[in-house]
């Protein structure tokens, strides 16, 4: 691809942010209407707001990222706001959710708090390549972040998972936020190794192995793996790192046999935890079986969750109940954080849902096409990193929701109820977007080779 | 890299993909099945969330639909005079589901049935608001109360019918209950406090309880004699002794009273005086077999539904003739429902033809529309014509000079038989008080009803059934025909 006299598409990204803050604001409308046949008081409020912060956001990417993605900033807007009226409107079903509360205001202000995040990233991080630099740091980082939850005691309510930190009445998920930080190892470490990955490897049974020094990182990450999935209950971030992890590592080394090895050894893992952990096999036994749990004796430790999803989905039908006007509260506890896309499948239909999913394979594809377009190896595999983590994120989430897979809990990325993944995921967005500028930006120089690096990528 | 980047990217494209197809498979194969569930409780708030149909008797809804705006339901059921149509309405509860014709005919009340379709479509294109059909039934708002009324505080049911078309004109059962008291979702101890009421008020005597008919059972006895060939004639005179010892054992059977004159009495003069000795000896001489095929054509053995499912009502398959004897006269193991013995006065009534009983005259949607109309049917000729004639003639007798003379109405032509059905250990309850009767005006309208009253405290047949019973008939059939 040619950067020189890319045109910047900073408009076409102002007309799309005004549809994304537009839709919402219509879909809050639409609530209000089919719930208290009145427009709802917060109407003008609210999309004053979101429109202020996609502006805001807007023009900070004019002044500082002006060949970003045009595409990226307007979806993430968008399924930000979608998001925020679902949540809203499942608070108005407060009295038939148990242990509700109201999340819609918090939802705003952590939004809010994510745009900030994101113009942070913006002002402050004045070339992604600098990241690199913190290649070793941010996997400490990573492996604290990741560990911290195991010393907090769990609590019954979060379903056997271990996977917040809480201090006082704050709680964050630090499993979003090593999402990213994760990445930035990555893909600091396979940029100085992949030569050594691909190359410096004995052919054995057509395979390549690679040499145990080059191997042991990623033993260690996959031991890691499993065992964040056994001390905290949590597989949706342990196949997303692991996931995450082959997948760069295959980009990186080029090499297809990587994927077989990523493979195999993830059905060894899940099969030895599947044995061991109940939890697992729980979830396993409730994707199997999903209407179990409404036995007359349901087996123990089952879930109505996926069997009342099943149903809001299937209630809703090709084109849904209409916003507002479904029963998603039966869903119960988890309707506004992993079940969210069933309120969703239940409200808007399987058109809805069509039209959701293809706003996230947008998104991620334009996160790919940034590192196709990235100019720098370090570029290339942290934007493949930051995309393939949201897909593989969205597919477990998703999968599970709709029975695809076994439930493993996670969020929606920027729809669901949550403060760390709202937050971490306007970062992430920022970051490509930095990458995506400094590919697009005409006429811009390589950066120069750092210690490790081969020039500019093929 | 860029190789394996456009394949990573060619991957998350398949995951979503695969996303795709899968709610596809959910939300546009399987919808149904999901949505039917029997685990959604959104059907159950769906009926809720908009005004159920009513049910309609005598021209008047009998049922509403309150907007209560709750939570969860928007409307709940309300009956007027609740405890009179419950048996003919059944209950329709937001918790615990629903009985009877609410639960039948669920699909018109609630709007969901498919031949509601258009008009609902049509309503929800012009912005109207859903609302359920209304179900019209055949009973007689007049002869329900009158039945009601006359019960008073008795245990037992009411049963009438239109001879001609089999069109359910009554329907009681008592003790009753409200079903308005058990519609809501906070009615737990209500439901709690019904369900363990000795007398069982939630249950319907009329179509769901099988009594002994005692000696109401001599009418299919004396119709089966007459279509057997055994007697021509109602004058005809039977060789009976009294008491009459039961074929094959040394146990006599005797009459209520020894003022009786049964020995050799005419069938006439032994249906006026209800003569266990006379019919228990045609029973036997008839045999099993000639006696079950008779009781069937009068609907023993079947299942009748009206839709409401009545219980079968039996004659047995006795293994020994003493037996057959004294299940010829609606003791022993023969079992009716109010139902049945009320079909069997219709059928006589009816010159012979017995009409399939229903409870359900038409369906109409919210606009008033007719979706369905019943059409009669026969179920089956119990009998000849001129059989009829005869039984009817016995049944006229039994008012007015035997013992039934409590449902004698100036003005109308009435035929009935009483009954005080022994039951128990060694007939050791309080034996059950039957009536079963016919009544016909001049220009050729006519009503027949059964009537039982449990524990009737009179032990003596003919007095019993005649004492306690007639008056309910008769208060019923005058209402019905409307003298």
């Amino acid at each position: 691809m040619s950067p020189q006299g890319a045109p910047n598409r900073r408009n076409t990204e102002l007309a799309l942010l005004v549809f994304a803050v537009l839709l919402p604001v219509l879909a809050y409308a639409n609530v209000g209407l089919a719930m208290d046949s009145a427009l709802p008081s917060g109407m003008l409020g609210y999309g004053l707001g979101m429109g202020s912060l996609a502006l805001v956001a807007h023009l900070l990417v004019r002044r500082y990222a002006p060949y970003a993605d045009p595409l990226m900033l307007p979806l993430a807007a968008l399924l930000n706001g979608l998001g925020v009226v679902m949540i809203w409107r499942l608070d108005k079903a407060g009295k038939l959710l148990s242990g509700n509360f109201p999340a819609a205001a918090n939802q705003l202000m952590w939004s809010a708090l994510g745009v900030a995040l994101f113009i942070g990233v913006m002002v402050f991080l004045k070339d992604h390549r600098v990241l690199q630099r913190y290649t070793y740091i941010s996997m400490v980082v990573a492996l604290v972040l990741l560990a911290a939850p195991a010393f907090f005691p769990a609590r019954a309510e979060d379903f056997g998972a271990k996977i917040w930190i809480r201090i006082g009445g704050f709680s964050i998920q630090p499993g979003e936020f090593a999402k990213i930080v994760l990445t930035v190892f990555f893909a600091g470490y396979l940029m100085v190794k992949r030569d050594a990955l691909a190359l410096a490897s004995r052919r054995f049974m057509g395979l390549y192995l690679p040499r145990g020094r080059d191997l042991g990182p990623i033993v260690v990450i996959w031991l890691l793996s499993l065992l964040i999935l056994i001390f905290e209950n949590d597989l949706g971030t342990s196949f997303l790192f692991f996931g995450l992890f082959v997948v760069m590592l295959y980009v990186a080394t080029e090499r297809t046999s990587w994927i077989l090895f990523g493979l195999l050894m993830s059905v060894g893992g899940a099969t030895a935890v599947t044995m061991t952990a109940s939890h697992v096999k729980t979830r396993i036994d409730a994707w199997l079986d999903p209407m179990a749990a409404f036995a007359p004796k349901p087996p123990k430790g089952s879930t109505e969750q996926i069997g009342q999803s099943l149903m809001a989905l299937g209630s809703g039908g090709v084109t849904g109940s209409g916003l507002g006007q479904g029963r998603s509260w039966l869903i119960n506890f988890a309707a506004k954080s992993d079940f969210i896309l069933g309120s969703f499948g239940e409200e808007l239909g399987l058109a809805g849902l069509m039209a959701i999913f293809l706003l996230y394979a947008l998104l991620i594809q334009r996160g790919l096409r940034t590192a196709i377009a990235a100019r720098d190896p370090f570029g290339k595999l942290f934007a493949v990193g930051l995309a393939s983590a949201m897909a593989l994120q969205v597919f477990v989430v998703a999968g599970g929701v709709t029975g695809l897979i076994p439930l493993t809990g996670m969020t929606m990325p920027f729809l669901a109820q949550g403060g760390s993944s709202v937050v971490a995921n306007w970062a992430l967005i920022a970051v490509l977007l930095k990458i995506s500028d400094s590919a697009r930006r005409p006429g811009a120089e390589p950066a120069p080779a750092t210690e490790g690096q081969r020039g500019p990528a093929r | 890299m860029n190789k394996p980047i456009r394949r990573v990217s060619i991957f998350c494209l398949v995951l979503i993909l695969a996303l795709m197809l899968r709610t596809n498979w959910v939300q546009g194969v399987q919808a149904d099945s999901w949505a039917s569930n029997p685990n959604n409780k959104r059907q159950l708030f769906d009926r809720y969330t908009h005004p159920r149909g009513n049910i309609i008797a005598g021209g008047q809804p009998v049922t509403k639909s309150d907007f209560v705006n709750g939570v969860r339901y928007k409307y709940k059921r309300s009956w007027i005079d609740g405890p009179m149509w419950a048996p003919v309405t059944g209950y329709s509860s937001q918790v615990f589901g629903s009985n009877g014709l609410e639960n039948l005919e669920d699909g018109i009340l609630s709007g969901t049935d498919d031949r509601l379709f258009f008009r609902n479509t049509l309503d929800m294109l012009t912005g109207e608001q859903k609302k359920g059909g209304d179900v019209v039934t055949t009973i007689n708002a007049k002869a329900q109360k009158a039945a009601f009324d006359a019960m008073g505080n008795k245990k037992g049911a009411v049963v009438a019918l239109d001879p001609k078309t089999g069109a359910i004109l009554a329907l009681v059962s008592t003790p009753s209950y409200d079903p308005s008291t058990i519609s809501g979702s906070e009615d737990g101890d209500a439901w709690k406090a019904l369900n363990a009421d000795p007398n069982k008020p939630m249950d319907n005597r009329a179509l769901k309880y099988t009594y002994p008919p005692g000696s109401t059972f001599k009418l299919v006895t004396a119709t089966a004699a007459f279509e057997n060939g055994m007697f021509q004639n109602i004058d005809d005179t039977t060789q009976t002794p009294d008491p009459y010892v039961l074929p094959g054992t040394k146990t006599e059977l005797k009459n209520e009273s020894p003022q009786e004159q049964c020995e050799n009495a005419t069938l006439k003069s032994a249906m006026d005086q209800s003569c266990n000795t006379v019919y228990a000896k045609i029973g036997a001489d008839l045999g099993k077999d000639k006696m079950r095929a008779q009781a069937e054509k009068f609907g023993f053995d079947s299942t009748i539904d009206t839709p409401v499912r009545a219980e079968k009502s039996i004659f047995p398959n006795s293994a020994s003739l003493d037996g057959t004897a004294q299940d010829s006269i609606g003791q022993h193991d023969t079992r009716a429902t109010p139902l049945q013995m009320a079909m069997v006065s219709a059928a006589i009534a009816n010159n012979g033809s017995l009409m399939q009983p229903y409870l359900i005259d038409s369906e109409r949607s919210a606009s008033l529309t007719t979706i369905s109309k019943h059409t009669e049917k026969q179920f089956s000729q119990a009998m000849s014509p001129a059989t009829a004639q005869k039984m009817q003639d016995m049944m006229v007798s039994v008012v007015e000079n035997g013992t039934g003379k409590n449902a004698r109405i100036p003005g109308l032509q009435v035929g009935g038989k009483t009954g005080t059905a022994q039951h128990g250990e060694n007939n050791a309850s309080l034996p059950f008080a039957w009536f079963t009767s016919w009544a016909k005006t001049s220009d050729g309208q006519s009503v027949a009803v059964a009537v039982v009253v449990e524990d009737g405290s009179d032990n003596r047949d003919g007095i019993s059934g005649g004492r306690l019973a007639a008056p309910i008939a008769k208060a019923v059939m005058q209402a019905a025909l409307g003298k």
